[in-house]
């Protein structure tokens, strides 16, 4: 190549179509990104972004440094502030946002444009870090619409357009490079382990604890995102039998209770009446233990049960995990409790003085008739005045007493907490279990989904000869939340957008986020090892997937070669006709020069095939005339040549 | 480094003919075709490659898939700019160029002709370092001025010039060289100053009259004057008939230039000489001839008279 000129074209400022466009860019980023900022930088951000717009409108130039260095300080300190470091996948997202924001102070050439287009890019993927929902990759996916429409507002000289035809512009170019994208998708190898530490979650979304205190769920019951998916072998149990049990907890200090992870204990007894399979997508949770419908019969693979058949991953569910299981549904657990029996008539001492006193009470009165106790208590929840509510009353010290005799009203945890206490006060063993219950029967997709707000607590208690049987004393006072599910249940108490309607919309809208996360959000290593499975290939290697990928490339850059290549014909009928003519008289090695004038190409002709000298000359003086004679030459008289050529043969000639 | 790449591309020129077939001279109209189109990837796009490798290692380890849809299509899009890129100057016609006029050691004005079948946008064309930018709607052919420098009289063939677009994303540049076999003729560079001619035309024989073409003023009939120059409706108003009169007395002598004449100068000083006595004649509205050797031009004014003359003076040996 020749040293080309010295000459810098990008060193003019941009023009301010180009400037709006990445403005408009960035906020995009911004609003995608602002559900996991801090809400006071991402409206410091939007506030800087604004006025730097609004500035450059006044006048084009750089923000001078001495806003931009104690601005970019400032930011580190925020990011610091806010989250202790600067490292890590929530502080390192709202550095970068940050960052990127800034640079538009600084951005006036065409360099400046491109170099914060592609910080847009990578800005844009960091939302998906956090919320990989197919409503968040379409809107994250919107987001290069500005990115690429500002990079192609950056080049000169074009047919000026509006702002929004400019903005859809780039949207052919994404549909025709789809086909691409999908195709590297599949077939770019995963990594079955990450190269470098997997992202700490630091910003884990509230779960199921392994403890719990009365009025600890709350943010867990407004919180509606799904928290598993569930699919049966066979039919689904009735709503009021979908308890999902998590955690089982014996220990209780008076405040709260707590599950105590104990390894290395063989899972209690087991008599199985009757059992279901079923398989459960569990969304990440951060923690180890998976929730299983009812009593799990055996662990799934990397997996362990605990005694009391908990089951608890070995890892951390920090990505979304699939797990197949049998459970009992009808069952004998645990049928001689043993040396064990004195864990679960646990209770502190000091505490609750009225709830024991009667507890006590009922053993004086019903005797040995353990049923007839916990028949009392939940008469007692029933018929004492109990009310369901989501935002009850604080308790005191006592808190147990404060419930039972003072406020009234609480929800699942208040009513397992207390009922477990009265019966661990009356000799019954007790413990307060939590999971989920409930759940919407999607009939599109033929399976359960759990959300975070069906977390539930509830209890269970030994019975002689019956083992462990659960006993869900909220259902005595909210018989709804167990047969309708939580939302109907908390009735009016929750947000605007829990209206029936609306979340009934939800619902079956959540039909598409499981294809969605079965199809993209799920295809892992192990998927992708068994993508040729429906053609023989059991074990898809590496080296196949690259050159699967190379062949599928090479063969999408076929297309686009041949489509880049692909010339239109001229429409000039005229011209057309006259080619076919030349095409017929070049098989006689009568091809026209270049620069050969159509009259002396086929007097050429003529001269060279005698027998038809008369014919070559008729064509010509009809091309002669309908090319020179006229303006716009008369369609039927075009017809009529465009005929005579076609009917035109070349004989063959003796030389 | 330029030296370097200057002998590079000589050496390529002469060793690798047929890679650099387009960069010799050919004749017009030049069509742009797939053999002849290079694209490589600009700067940006390199930046921009190193960038989706990042986003692809990062969704991969963090096994985010929604991030690696998002890095595919971003990838995707940008591979499919580049084919765009090559259409945006695929099947461009360069018609014809057209030269204004200049003196040597001033720029040249050129006009080049470009025609395309389909609506384009950002295609710029460079030659030597200027360059433009224009925009094809499909119809009408796209006229492109650039200026080229000169520096001596005579016939200057067109440089190699360089029609390129980086057209949509700025990510890949397609290009192509066009190398028209059309010269240029550039006049000669007049001096700064010198005698004026020696005025063979004078006296009084060159002070003839001669029929302008405006009407100059009325004057009272003299017998001999033909009808139809009499002013019939000013003569109504007056007494006596009156004349149009269009003939004027010319206001300046006609100059005779003679390469001859001039003795004892080097040809170019001649020239230099002439080119002066043309730019002054045509300055004062002079009708004047041009003797040279080989070629004599008559007597005349206007432009086209004394364009033919520069032309003349320009294809000297």
């Amino acid at each position: 190549m020749t040293p080309v000129a010295v000459r810098r074209p990008a060193a003019a400022t941009v023009g301010q179509r180009s400037f709006d466009l990445l403005s408009l860019s960035m906020a995009f980023v911004l609003a995608v990104n602002a559900a996991h900022l801090p809400w006071w930088l991402s409206l410091a951000l939007a506030f800087a972004l604004g006025w730097r717009w609004w500035q450059r409108r006044q006048r084009t130039g750089r923000v001078p440094r001495w806003i931009k260095l104690p601005l970019l300080a400032l930011l580190t300190l925020a990011v610091i502030a806010q989250y202790g470091n600067l490292f890590g996948r929530a502080p390192g997202t709202a550095l970068a946002i940050g960052l990127l924001i800034l640079k538009l102070l600084e951005t006036e050439t065409s360099r400046d444009v491109r170099v914060a287009v592609g910080f847009t890019c990578f800005t844009l993927m960091t939302a998906l870090l956090f919320d990989q929902g197919l409503l968040s990759t379409v809107v994250v996916a919107l987001g290069l619409l500005p990115a690429l429409a500002t990079l192609r507002a950056l080049e000169p000289a074009q047919a000026p357009t509006s702002m929004p035809r400019s903005l859809l512009a780039p949207l052919a170019l994404l549909a025709a490079a789809l086909p691409l994208a999908l195709l590297a998708f599949l077939l770019v190898p995963r990594l079955s382990t990450p190269l470098w530490g997997a992202p700490s979650q630091d910003q884990a979304r509230s779960g199921l604890s392994d403890h719990m205190s009365p009025g600890g769920f709350i943010e867990l019951l407004t919180d509606d995102h799904p928290a598993m998916r569930v699919s049966f072998d066979g039919a689904p149990p009735p709503p009021d039998q979908r308890y999902f049990r998590a955690y089982v907890m014996a220990r209780y200090d008076g405040v709260s209770w707590t599950y105590r992870d104990v390894a290395n204990l063989p899972p209690a007894a087991l008599v199985v009446a009757h059992a279901v399979q079923y398989h459960v997508r569990l969304l990440p949770t951060q923690q180890h233990v998976l929730p299983t419908l009812d009593v799990p019969i055996a662990a799934p693979a990397g997996a362990s049960m605990r005694r009391d058949r908990v089951v608890m991953a070995a890892t951390p569910v920090d990505d979304a995990l699939t797990y197949t299981l049998s459970s009992a549904t009808q069952y004998e657990l645990e049928p001689q409790l043993g040396e064990h029996r004195r864990r679960w008539l646990q209770l502190p001492a000091g505490f609750n003085p009225r709830t024991l006193a009667l507890g006590r009470s009922w053993r004086q009165r019903y005797g040995n008739d353990d049923a007839a106790i916990v028949r009392a208590a939940l008469a007692l929840f029933h018929d004492g005045g109990f009310r369901y509510t989501l935002a009850p009353a604080p308790l005191g010290r006592d808190a147990m007493d404060d419930f039972l005799f003072d406020t009234r009203e609480g929800f699942c945890e208040h009513y397992s907490s207390a009922f477990t206490v009265l019966m661990r006060a009356a000799g019954i063993p007790a413990r307060v279990v939590t999971g989920y219950q409930g759940g919407y029967w999607n009939k599109l997709g033929d399976y359960l989904l759990v959300r975070n707000s069906d977390a539930h607590a509830w209890s269970e208690v030994w019975l002689a000869g019956r083992g462990w049987v659960r006993v869900d004393p909220t259902a005595a006072v909210r018989p709804e939340r167990v047969s309708l599910g939580a939302a109907a249940a908390a009735g009016d108490q929750l947000g605007w957008y829990h209206r029936d309607w609306l979340q009934d919309f939800r619902n079956r809208w959540d039909v598409v986020n499981r294809w969605w996360d079965q199809a993209v959000t799920g295809f892992d290593a192990l998927r992708q090892r068994s993508l040729l499975t429906p053609f023989g290939i059991r074990d898809t290697d590496t080296t196949t997937l690259g050159v699967l990928l190379a062949i599928g490339t090479t063969l999408f850059i076929a297309i686009g070669l041949a489509w880049a290549l692909l010339r239109r014909q001229s429409r000039d009928p005229l011209r057309q006709a006259l080619r076919e003519l030349e095409r017929k008289l070049a098989r006689r090695r009568l091809a026209r020069h270049v620069g050969e004038g159509p009259q002396h190409y086929l007097s050429r002709a003529a001269r060279a095939l005698p027998s038809q000298r008369e014919e070559l000359a008729a064509l010509t003086r009809r091309y002669l005339d309908l090319r020179y004679a006229h303006d716009e030459a008369p369609p039927e008289s075009v017809h009529v040549f465009r005929r005579a050529v076609r009917d035109f043969r070349v004989k063959n000639v003796v030389k | 480094m330029p030296g370097l790449s200057h002998r590079l591309q000589g050496w390529a020129e002469r060793r690798l003919p047929a890679l650099t077939r387009y960069r010799r001279p050919e004749s017009l109209p030049i069509e742009l075709h797939r053999r002849r189109i290079y694209i490589v990837p600009t700067g940006f796009g390199l930046g921009f490659s190193v960038l989706l490798l990042v986003m692809l290692v990062g969704a991969l380890n963090y096994n985010n898939n929604a991030a690696l849809l998002l890095t595919c299509l971003l990838g995707a899009a940008s591979a499919a700019s580049m084919l765009v890129a090559f259409r945006s100057i695929d099947g461009l016609r360069l018609e014809q160029v057209r030269a204004g006029h200049a003196v040597a050691g001033e720029s040249i004005e050129l006009t080049f002709t470009l025609q395309s079948g389909r609506p384009r946008s950002a295609i710029r064309l460079d030659l030597g370092d200027a360059g433009a930018a224009f925009a094809m709607d499909g119809r009408a052919a796209a006229l492109v001025k650039l200026a080229l420098p000169t520096e001596f009289r005579g016939w200057l063939s067109l440089p190699r010039l360089r029609l390129w677009s980086s057209w949509p994303l700025g990510m890949f540049r397609a290009w192509s060289w066009l190398h028209p076999t059309q010269s240029v003729l550039v006049w000669p560079r007049p001096e700064l100053s010198g005698p004026t001619p020696r005025a063979a035309a004078d006296d009084a024989r060159h002070m003839r009259l001669h029929r302008g073409e405006e009407l100059a003023t009325l004057r009272d009939y003299q017998a001999g004057d033909p009808q139809r120059h009499v002013a019939w409706k000013a003569s109504a108003r007056h007494d006596s008939l009156l004349v149009k009169d269009f003939e004027q007395p010319q206001s300046q002598p006609q100059w005779q230039l003679d390469w001859r004449q001039l003795h004892g100068l080097s040809d170019e000083a001649r020239i230099a000489r002439l080119a002066r006595w043309l730019n002054e004649a045509q300055q004062q509205r002079r009708s004047f001839s041009l003797w040279l050797p080989g070629n004599e031009i008559g007597s005349g004014s206007g432009a086209l008279h004394y364009a033919r003359c520069m032309d003349a003076l320009a294809c000297l040996p």
